[in-house]
Parts: C-alpha cells; sequence; structure tokens
C-alpha cells in the first residue's frame, strides 16, 4: 500500500568504496545507539588502542562502543552531535593506528565457524553491534527472541529505497559473500532455517550477484522488490517478501520475523570471524553540487567535515547539508559533528534544492491518504496534532506513524505535516506512558 | 352531521386530556423523585466570576470554581488570576466571608537571547512551533536552553498580553494584560516563562537566563547568558540568590528589591524591570573615564 516515488539520484552508485584515514582527532558519542546511553570507561589521559572497549553499555537496551582509534583521550566532554544537542563524548586525539590484539585484520574471506548460537550472540553483544540501517537498536537484543514468541524468517534488508544513498548498494556489490556468511551466523543465532534478501529492482548488478552467490548458501534465498519508496520499512519490508502483516503497534517478531540491514550482516561477519568491533561503517557523501560524490569507509567519529573535504570540499552553494537520506534524514546545524554507527549517507543540497515552499491551504486532494504506507490520514492528523486533540489522534492511530516523510513530500500545498505529526506522536506517546503509570 | 361531530370532539378531548394528566403526574413524580438540588449560590458566585473559562484556577472554567468555592465554603486556596482580588472580593463579600489577599503573580520570560545577543547561526525551516524545533535542535542561535521563537506560548496566551517582537525573535509579556494563568508556562518547552511576583509597581528584580552550561560553553552562544561566576550570590545580602548548575536564581520571595545585583554581572544577565533610571551609572561612567 502507499509510497511515492521520488527521483533516485544515486550519484555515487559506481564509486567503489574508499577507505578513509583515520583523522586527528576523532569525538565517539557515548549515545549512538537506541537506548540507554553507554558508560565510559577510560578517562582523560588514557592510552588507548583501535578496538578497544572504551564505553559499556549494561542496560538491557544498550550497546557498547570501542575506541574506532589508537591514541590518548584528550577529554570527555559535550560535543554537538546530529540530535542538535550537545551530548557527551569521549575525544580521542589520534597517535598512529595501532590495533588491539586478537582483532584478525587480514581480508580474506573466513567461511567457517564452529561457535554455538549463544556464543555467537556473545560475540556481537561484545562487538557493540547496533543495527546500521539507521534505527540503531542493539542487534543482540533483536537477536535474541523473548520467551514464548518463536522466529521462523531472518529477512535481511537490502533495499535502500532512499534517494542519493549508495552505501548498502556498494557493500553489497563488494562484500557479498561476508554479508552472506554473516546472515548464516545471524540465522545460527535465531535458530531459523530461512533467510530471504530483499533488494529493489532498482539494483540489478547486486541482485545477479547475490542470486549468485546465495546458491551456495543454504536457506538463503534473494528476492528483487518493486522501487518505491519506503520500500525497506521493516514492515513493508515483511508484507512485500513474506505477505504478512505486523498487527499495529507490534514488532516483527509478531509474524516471525527478524529484520536486519545487510551493513549489520556485514558488521556480525567481522565482529563474529574477524574479532573486529563495530569501529567504522560505510557512510555515502552525494549531492548535485558535490565535486566527487563516493563512498568512504569511515572510521566512527570522524567529524562529517573530513567527509566532504575527501569528496572535493562544501560547495558554495550549499543550503543544507544532510546526515541521512533526503527523505528520513535531518539536517546538520554544526559540521564538526561526528560520524556514528547510524550515520549512511551526508548529503550536500544547494540553497534550490534545500529550500522548503512556502506553505499553502489543504486543498484536500488525498494525495497524503493515498501515498501514506501505514494507511493513515496525515492531513487530519497534522491539524489534530497542532491543535493538541490528543485523544483523537491516537484514534486516528498516530503511534504507527513511521516519520517516513512521504506526505510531506507528496503534499502540493507544502504543509509540514510530519513536523506536527511528529510532535503529536510524542506528546501521545507522553500521554500513553502517563495513562499506564 | 353535528352529532357526529360532537362525538369527535368530546372523545378526544377527553382522551387527550387524560393521556396529558397522566403524563403530568408521572412527570411530577419523577422530577421529585430526580430533583436536583443546586445551591443557589454556585448560579450568583459564577456571574461574579469573568466568564473567561480560561482555567487559570486550575479549575475546567467558571462553573467549575464557582461550585468548588461554594462547596469549600471558603475562598481559601482559591485564586481567580484574570479576576484577581477584585473579583475575589466581590465573591466575599456576596457569600459574607472574609477574603484573603494572595500575591499577584506576573509571567517572566528568563530569556535574553536576542538576535542580537545570540546571533542565528542555522536557519530554521520547519513548522513554526516550538514543540517540534525542541525535538529538532538547540535552536538558531545555537543556545540549548534559549527561547526558540516560534511563539508556541503567544498561540497559548488567550488574553492577548504576549506577542513576538519581529526584531529580537522574543516574546514580550505585556505587565498589563497578563493575569498569571500559566498557559504560556505549560506550553513552553523549555520552561523558560517562569511566573514571578509581580512586585510592588511592577518592578521585579531577576536572572534572564536558564543555560545551565558551562560559563564558557554559555557565553559562546550567546553574550547575556548567566555564566555562573557567583558575583552576585556575594553582592545579596538577604540570601536571595542562589547558584546551582553554573546557573544563578533570584528568590522572588526574599527579594527585597535592592537593586545591588544587576550592577554586578558582568554579563548583564540580571534584569531589572519598571525601576526609575540609575543615577549611579553616570557617576560611574564618569569615574572609569
Amino acid at each position: 500500500m502507499g509510497g511515492v516515488h521520488p527521483p533516485e539520484n544515486k550519484l555515487a552508485e559506481k564509486q567503489a568504496i574508499e577507505r578513509l584515514e583515520p583523522p586527528k582527532s576523532v569525538a565517539i558519542p557515548l549515545a549512538q545507539h537506541l537506548g540507554v546511553p553507554a558508560e565510559p570507561v577510560v578517562s582523560r589521559g588514557d592510552q588507548v588502542k583501535t578496538g578497544q572497549l572504551i564505553a559499556k553499555g549494561e542496560a538491557f537496551i544498550s550497546a557498547h562502543i570501542h575506541s574506532s582509534v589508537s591514541g590518548k583521550v584528550k577529554k570527555i566532554d559535550a560535543v554537538t552531535d546530529a540530535s542538535g544537542y550537545r551530548k557527551k563524548a569521549i575525544i580521542i586525539d589520534v597517535e598512529g593506528d595501532e590495533w588491539e590484539e586478537g582483532i584478525d585484520r587480514d581480508e580474506g574471506l573466513q567461511k567457517q565457524c564452529d561457535l554455538d548460537a549463544k556464543e555467537i550472540l556473545e560475540k556481537i553483544h561484545n562487538a557493540g553491534i547496533v543495527g546500521l540501517g539507521g534505527a540503531t537498536f542493539p542487534s543482540h537484543v533483536k537477536l535474541n527472541v523473548p520467551r514464548g514468541k518463536k522466529a521462523e524468517y531472518l529477512i535481511i534488508n537490502g533495499v535502500e529505497c532512499e534517494p542519493c544513498l549508495t552505501a548498502d548498494h556498494r557493500l553489497m556489490l563488494e562484500k557479498g559473500e561476508e554479508i552472506l556468511v554473516g546472515v548464516q551466523l545471524q540465522m545460527k543465532a535465531l535458530g531459523v532455517k530461512k533467510a530471504i534478501v530483499g533488494i529493489e529492482q532498482n539494483k540489478p548488478d547486486a541482485i545477479q550477484h547475490f542470486t549468485k552467490l546465495a546458491k551456495d548458501y543454504e536457506g538463503i534465498s534473494v528476492q528483487a522488490l518493486e522501487v518505491k519508496y519506503p520500500q525497506g520499512a521493516e514492515k513493508q519490508l515483511i508484507k512485500a517478501l513474506i505477505n504478512r502483516e505486523v498487527p499495529s503497534g507490534k514488532l516483527p517478531i509478531e509474524v516471525g520475523c527478524v529484520v536486519h540491514n545487510v551493513g549489520t550482516a556485514f558488521a556480525v561477519y567481522e565482529a563474529v570471524q574477524k574479532n573486529k568491533p563495530l569501529i567504522d561503517r560505510v557512510v555515502t557523501v552525494s549531492g548535485s553540487s558535490v565535486k566527487k560524490p563516493s563512498n568512504f569507509m569511515v572510521r566512527i567519529g570522524t567529524p562529517v567535515s573530513a567527509l566532504i573535504e575527501a569528496a572535493g570540499g562544501l560547495p558554495e552553494d550549499t543550503g543544507k547539508v544532510i546526515n541521512g537520506g533526503p527523505m528520513m534524514g535531518k539536517a546538520l546545524n554544526d559540521l564538526e559533528v561526528p560520524v556514528t554507527k547510524g550515520t549512511s549517507g551526508i548529503l550536500i543540497f544547494t540553497e534550490n534544492e534545500a529550500s522548503r515552499p512556502v506553505e499553502q491551504n489543504c486543498i484536500r486532494c488525498a494525495r497524503c491518504v493515498t501515498i501514506c504506507p501505514m494507511g493513515l490520514e496525515p492531513y487530519l492528523l497534522a491539524p489534530l496534532a497542532e491543535k493538541q486533540r490528543l485523544e483523537e489522534c491516537e484514534d486516528e492511530r498516530i503511534m504507527d506513524c513511521m516519520e517516513c516523510g512521504s506526505c510531506l513530500y507528496i503534499c502540493p500545498s507544502a504543509k509540514p505535516l510530519l513536523d506536527h505529526i511528529r510532535v503529536g506522536k510524542t506528546r501521545v506517546g507522553k500521554m500513553i506512558r502517563e495513562r499506564s503509570a | 352531521m353535528n352529532e357526529l361531530f360532537n362525538e369527535i370532539t368530546v372523545l378526544s378531548v377527553v382522551s387527550l386530556g387524560a393521556i396529558g394528566g397522566v403524563a403530568a403526574i408521572v412527570l411530577f413524580l419523577v422530577a421529585q423523585k430526580f430533583k436536583v438540588i443546586e445551591d443557589p449560590r454556585i448560579d450568583e458566585v459564577e456571574d461574579l466570576l469573568p466568564g473567561a473559562n480560561c482555567g487559570g484556577c486550575g479549575l475546567a472554567g467558571c462553573r467549575a470554581l464557582a461550585e468548588a468555592i461554594v462547596r469549600a465554603e471558603s475562598l481559601e486556596g482559591f485564586n481567580c488570576p484574570p479576576g484577581g482580588s477584585e473579583v475575589m472580593q466581590d465573591i466575599a463579600e456576596a457569600m459574607g466571608w472574609e477574603a484573603s489577599e494572595s500575591t499577584p503573580m506576573i509571567a517572566v520570560l528568563r530569556c535574553n537571547g536576542t538576535r542580537e545577543f545570540a546571533p542565528p547561526k542555522v536557519k530554521y525551516e520547519g513548522a513554526m512551533t516550538c514543540a517540534f524545533a525542541h525535538n529538532l535542535f538547540a535552536g538558531e542561535g545555537g543556545c540549548p536552553f534559549g527561547c526558540l521563537g516560534c511563539g508556541d506560548c503567544v498561540e497559548a496566551c488567550d488574553f492577548d498580553a504576549m506577542y513576538m517582537d519581529k526584531d529580537t525573535n522574543l516574546p514580550v509579556i505585556l505587565d498589563d494584560k497578563c493575569v498569571a494563568c500559566e498557559a504560556c508556562v505549560k506550553e513552553c518547552p523549555r520552561d523558560i516563562i517562569e511566573m514571578r511576583k509581580k512586585g510592588k509597581k511592577n518592578r521585579r528584580i531577576f536572572v534572564s537566563c536558564i543555560n545551565k552550561e558551562k560559563g564558557g560553553v554559555a557565553r559562546k552562544n550567546c553574550k547575556v547568558a548567566c555564566i555562573g561566576c557567583g558575583k552576585c550570590v556575594k553582592e545579596c545580602k538577604f540570601d536571595a540568590i542562589t547558584l546551582e548548575n553554573n546557573l544563578a536564581y533570584i528568590d522572588f520571595e526574599k527579594c527585597t528589591l535592592c537593586r545591588k545585583c544587576p550592577p554586578v554581572c558582568p554579563t548583564n544577565a540580571i534584569h531589572e524591570l519598571n525601576f526609575p533610571e540609575r543615577k549611579k551609572k553616570v557617576e560611574k561612567e564618569a569615574k572609569t573615564e
């Protein structure tokens, strides 16, 4: 149901992933995942090695954080992160690139794994892996199926339906085997027999590559999907692949599914087979005015400005720099913001592209209703939320909104529908929590 | 023909009369059974209230306040912010009680991050509501505690007591119109607006900043931020100023409006309102020259 077709603009599609050298200094935020921020275990002046544990996430929903560089801890202080606010981060001055012992830095493929499910989960937990699709939900929590529920399918998200982004696409082409080993490891950890990799049809090379490779892996199949946004949203992906609908307010495990991104699968491979914690990720830097649209393998904590520099510098007519995709991403208000585990892309928009048109009155065209992938009525929800009619918002299922931004994209009157709905969601969420308390 | 007509007339008059009689008896009995005895004083009190139904008293509206007052048989603990002491006096008189005077309050904006003092570093284009802007980022000026300037408080004000100053991008509270209903206080996502004692002749002294960051960090975004230096705390002889989390706060119950603290503040974060102009200032300037 629903969906929009924004221009794809995948400019960096053909650019091979380039490894970016560690910068002079990194700022590694303590809250890079959903849930409770990690607690630092190093202090000012400590020497750290690449891959060393520097912050522990002990809470149920939290993740460990490792140093992405070797050097000296300069301080633990608040720095502006992608949220637009100053949050605590560990700032490390880089000295050389000395890695923690036990990390296998060999690029060769390691297929064999004799560990059992529990040990694999343990390794994923220790490596601090979170969902790399953007939501950054701690992976070990997701792979630990709650009692009474049973996972049937592992769904691997290779859709990358956000326009402009090519990070997952390149990873699939370049690290296909590794991803499939990672998928196999996750299947073992979950105890499922079937895994489906979903890829949008606009990536025929990746589909071909994966279909060929998957023949050697039992239980893994590849499925091509219609090109539309948001095809890669969890619930939409499950519906498209196995035709099951996740009930309102429930998680995919309700219909026997666990969904992971291809990037996460690669991180799982590295963690389990190479003992390498999550310290780097692929980030697309793109935009029509960017000199050299690229895909970089970046150390976590690298400032965004270093990435832009590597892609040819910041164009003069830049209007906005977006963290994430053009649909769900957020404009940055500081270019020194560090890359975190959830950064999938840095997009540079010219002033022309970035400015929002002037808001006009709703003309009741109902396009937002037609395209809403969750079957909601954004034209109604937005004013209800604006007027704080929260009970009605709840009745209209505002909490089902996944904030994909399709309504804002399609609205001919340029109404900031999603802005109001987001506020409404926060308020309704608070109301629900207060009621149950 | 005539006879027939008579017969129908008589029949209908009698039958309808009988139905009417029975219905009247039933209605009378029901009314007796379910009679709502309402204190006539509730109407009386309600008539005296302003009738704005603003909810400033903390109840659903003027009727609810009237009911509560009559039920409690006293004015203790009740306050009608728009009506003020006048209305409460009237009610007390009508009821034959004694009215207790409560301190008049007023909304105070504790941020002075104007476009001049906290120059915008980025441009905000989203929906013009502070609630959303607050979720999105620290603000155009970069201060995570400061006013976002989208005017949710002005929107919330039912008494036209606020407006947005286009030059400063800060809301302005009108002394003579604010009735202390607290609607703006509740609406502000950053809790910048505080209810403070209106003070004699509307005179007030307060720290116009709620930034809890370290001095240097706060100053980077705003020239008039409280940097938590503690000079005002030392200056105050009445223990009215406390310093917590790099932020000074003046307790309006203890403050005697002596005007000693505003001049010592190095960032001019302490504001004094409605005072006569200082004479000393001229002397001071003359001295430094």
